[in-house]
């Protein structure tokens, strides 16, 4: 001992850094990016290399030549936004089209809102909805999966794509689903983009951050009771126009998007309450994108419009202060 | 066992209780102590003996300075050298009685005895006068005389007395070892307190981590038969022992912003004040010496010290071996809301309740990084604060929003900058949030006093 330090209480910290949960979220990713790569092949895993290498380094040459400060990759959220951006997007997409991706995700959407805790809306949404709307044709062809030694891909539409297509033809939902059926669905043996394939996988990522408690599972879980909800009462209603729930929960990167991109810290509300609203709020918009919207899925948008009112979200839904009413 | 907790925030640091089975000794008397006149929250009490004066141990040397005052003892017998200005442990000068000790000779009327008395004074004045007299003050943290607050204002009422035996903090076990120990003097002093509060039910609330304790006070309160007295079992988190807290678990009442703990007919001392007050009452021992819990995994031996008030934290240090080297912070309390140690030279007070030794990797704050408004600070908060609103706010020196977003109600219990993933210094700043808005508070209402003085002239 040569000199007592002294600084005012407390004088020991829990381990959560933001390095530890980040790296908790790559790990809960693990089983879905395992899951698409054995069942896309090493085209997956080019798009992912491309994505998680981009996001890094532009993030570090950001930092680094126009911000001039220290580098933040340490913190890990590069690279969790380079693994969900990959699992945005179809397999098949050229690497300059992740790359472009990356740009927005990473340049446009959180360094130049100050970088991460500063951005308004999730930055790989971003980078994915500039993808879908800039290149489409990259974004919507989607091949059948073949597994990692499969041979030929086939192409074909992802589920609700084909099922707005067919809807537009005049054929019946229920004509149309019947060509899936839900363990397909669960075990991911359709078409669709990366991370839309495998729903236990990232299921299983979403209870492991749940048990490290680095979310709270209220806001997925009432994205999931909403959608279930309101697919509900309209496939009660019309079955042959409607979906039913559980092809609208399974399929379109629902789950994705309500375990791990609506959880994100930055851009969701604070408190168990806004959490909730939120939650419905993007489960009411995804089903009504789908059903009535102009594009299949619907999630990415709905996330991106809720993100968007997450500081009234915050300013409405307070925890109540002890003692006070 | 059920377990009951408050209900908004905590945290679940580590509770690293590794002196748990270090049974009280009595630390060998220094050779000068050195008893300061503000070892309590109020004005100072002021020194009633002179330099050259010889002291008996329990000897009153320094009366009450005000209502909310405390009379102090000596804590040794000898002569009294100086009373002189000395540094406390955080450098601070305030005014100390130095005493050289010469034998151990006590004042007449204490009881020295082991002697378990359990029969109840029936005067609940002379039970609080008593409690006066000994000096007792809340030995859990806030040093608050206890006889002012056995004393609730006119027109509050006490419903129950909790005994806080929670010991939430990491690392200290000396209210853990009195209450195994010491638990029957515990309980008499729990039914002195019920007493003393007109014969209010009394909890004692014992956090599951010390199950010893539990099943011990539950024994003696059953051989005892006092009646209205139950131990409940707390479930372990922090800060379980804070008061506002402790009275949501046990009674579940909030006492609002500012308030006290009688305005919702609670009255709350921990288990070293109830043991105070019992060889107060029964024994007319004032409080001369306490228990401190030495400890920390660099310090290589843990212990639990009976010392006498006013012995240099150096003399207790060294008698278990000094410093460690890797030692780099050493904390008067426990590592949540203590109190860095910046002088060694410092004596303890009747609050000091324990030493601990961390390692620099211990303590060490990691570099500040960008809020990622993960939430976790307002999770924690067991005030339902939003310490990264507070501390934005407190940065911006903007004290009316600090005061609108309750700074003041801040129990500085340290969770928000414990949780914060970023390492963001949050309890720092919103300190100085604080500070000012309780000045705003108190200048409001000191003005609105004015006023209403004025009027009535
Ligand atoms: S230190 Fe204050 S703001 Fe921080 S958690 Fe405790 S009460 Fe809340
Ligand atoms: S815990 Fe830290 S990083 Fe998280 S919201 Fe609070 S201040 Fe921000």
């Amino acid at each position: 001992m040569s000199k007592l330090l002294v600084s005012p209480s407390p004088h020991i910290h829990s381990k959560d850094s933001t390095r530890s949960l980040m790296l908790d979220v790559v790990i809960a990713l693990i089983p879905a990016v395992v899951c698409s790569v054995v069942f896309y092949g090493w085209q997956e895993l080019l798009v992912l290399g491309v994505s998680v290498a981009s996001c890094v380094l532009l993030e570090w040459a950001i930092t680094k030549y126009m911000l001039k400060k220290p580098s933040t990759i340490g913190d890990l959220s590069a690279v969790v936004t380079g693994i969900l951006l990959a699992l945005n997007v179809p397999y098949t997409t050229p690497w300059w089209v992740v790359f472009v991706g990356a740009v927005v995700a990473v340049g446009v959407a959180k360094m130049t809102f100050g970088g991460l805790g500063q951005n308004i809306w999730n930055p790989a949404l971003v980078g994915r909805v500039f993808l879908l709307v800039s290149f489409p044709t990259y974004m919507t062809t989607w091949s059948k999966p073949q597994g990692l030694f499969g041979v030929d891909a086939v192409s074909g539409p992802t589920p609700l794509g084909a099922i707005q297509e067919g809807l537009m033809q005049g054929s019946t939902v229920q004509e149309l689903t019947s060509a899936y059926n839900y363990k397909d669905l669960l075990f991911a043996n359709l078409g669709g983009s990366a991370g839309e394939v495998c729903a236990l996988a990232l299921l299983a990522g979403f209870v492991y951050l749940c048990c490290r408690k680095v979310i709270k599972p209220w806001i997925t879980l009432s994205i999931f009771a909403t959608v279930a909800l309101v697919s509900l009462i309209f496939w009660g209603v019309n079955p042959a126009r409607f979906t039913d729930p559980l092809f609208n929960l399974l399929t379109g990167g629902l789950v994705l998007g309500a375990c791990f991109m609506a959880t994100d810290y930055v851009t969701s509300p604070m408190s168990v309450k806004g959490g909730v609203v939120f939650g419905v709020g993007i489960g009411l918009l995804t089903v009504l994108i789908r059903y009535f919207g102009s594009y299949p899925e619907g999630v990415s948008f709905a996330i991106l419009i809720m993100n968007s009112v997450v500081p009234l979200l915050n300013m409405w839904f307070k925890q109540k202060k002890f003692g006070r009413k | 066992m059920s377990k009951h907790t408050f209900s908004i925030g905590g945290v679940h640091p580590h509770d690293n209780k590794i002196s748990r089975e270090c049974a009280i000794t009595p630390l060998p008397i220094a050779p000068t102590v050195y008893i300061g006149v503000s070892q309590h929250i109020g004005a100072p009490s002021v020194p009633c003996v002179a330099v050259g004066d010889k002291v008996k141990v329990g000897q009153v040397i320094a009366e009450p300075g005000g209502f909310v005052g405390a009379y102090i003892h000596s804590s040794v017998s000898g002569t009294v050298k100086s009373i002189a200005p000395r540094a406390d442990l955080a450098g601070r000068a305030s005014t100390h009685i130095e005493i050289a000790v010469e034998g151990d000779e006590w004042a007449d009327g204490i009881d020295t005895t082991d002697t378990l008395i359990t029969a109840i004074p029936e005067d609940p004045k002379a039970i609080i006068e008593k409690v006066k007299l000994g000096g007792v003050v809340g030995l859990g943290g806030a040093t608050f005389p206890t006889h002012v607050k056995l004393s609730p204002p006119p027109g509050s009422k006490c419903e129950r007395v909790i005994i806080n035996g929670c010991e939430c903090e990491p690392y200290l076990t000396s209210d853990f070892r009195t209450l195994l120990e010491k638990g029957e003097q515990v309980v008499v002093g729990a039914a002195l307190l019920q007493k003393a509060m007109g014969g209010v039910p009394c909890t004692i609330a014992i956090e599951e981590n010390k199950p010893e304790a539990i099943a011990h006070i539950r024994e003696v309160i059953a051989k005892l038969g006092y009646k209205d007295m139950e131990v409940m079992v707390m479930k372990m988190m922090y800060p379980q022992g804070g008061e506002k807290q402790l009275i949501d678990a046990v009674m579940h009442r909030q006492v609002g912003s500012g308030a006290l703990p009688i305005s919702v007919g609670a009255v709350v001392q921990n288990v070293a004040t109830a043991l105070a007050v019992y060889e107060a009452v029964q024994k007319n021992k004032p409080i001369i010496d306490n228990s401190v819990t030495v400890t920390g995994e660099c310090f290589p031996k843990q212990a639990n010290l009976l010392v006498r008030v006013g012995t240099p934290l150096r003399y207790i240090i060294d008698y278990l071996g000094g410093v460690p080297e890797e030692a780099a912070k050493i904390i008067s309390g426990g590592p949540m809301m203590g109190r860095a140690v910046a002088n060694l030279d410092a004596a303890t007070v009747k609050g000091t309740g324990a030493l601990l030794f961390l390692t620099e990797k211990q303590t060490r704050r990691a570099p500040e990084t960008h809020c990622i408004r993960c939430g976790k600070c307002a999770d924690a908060c067991p005030m339902g604060l939003e310490p990264f609103l507070l501390n934005k706010l407190a940065k911006n020196a903007d004290w009316d929003a600090c005061e609108a977003n309750a700074a003041q109600d801040c129990i500085e219990c340290g969770c928000c900058l414990y949780s914060c993933p970023a390492h963001i210094p949050l309890l720092d700043n919103i300190r100085v949030g604080k500070g000012f808005a309780l000045s705003a508070i108190r200048a409001r209402a000191a003005a609105a006093k004015a006023a209403a003085e004025a009027a009535k002239k």
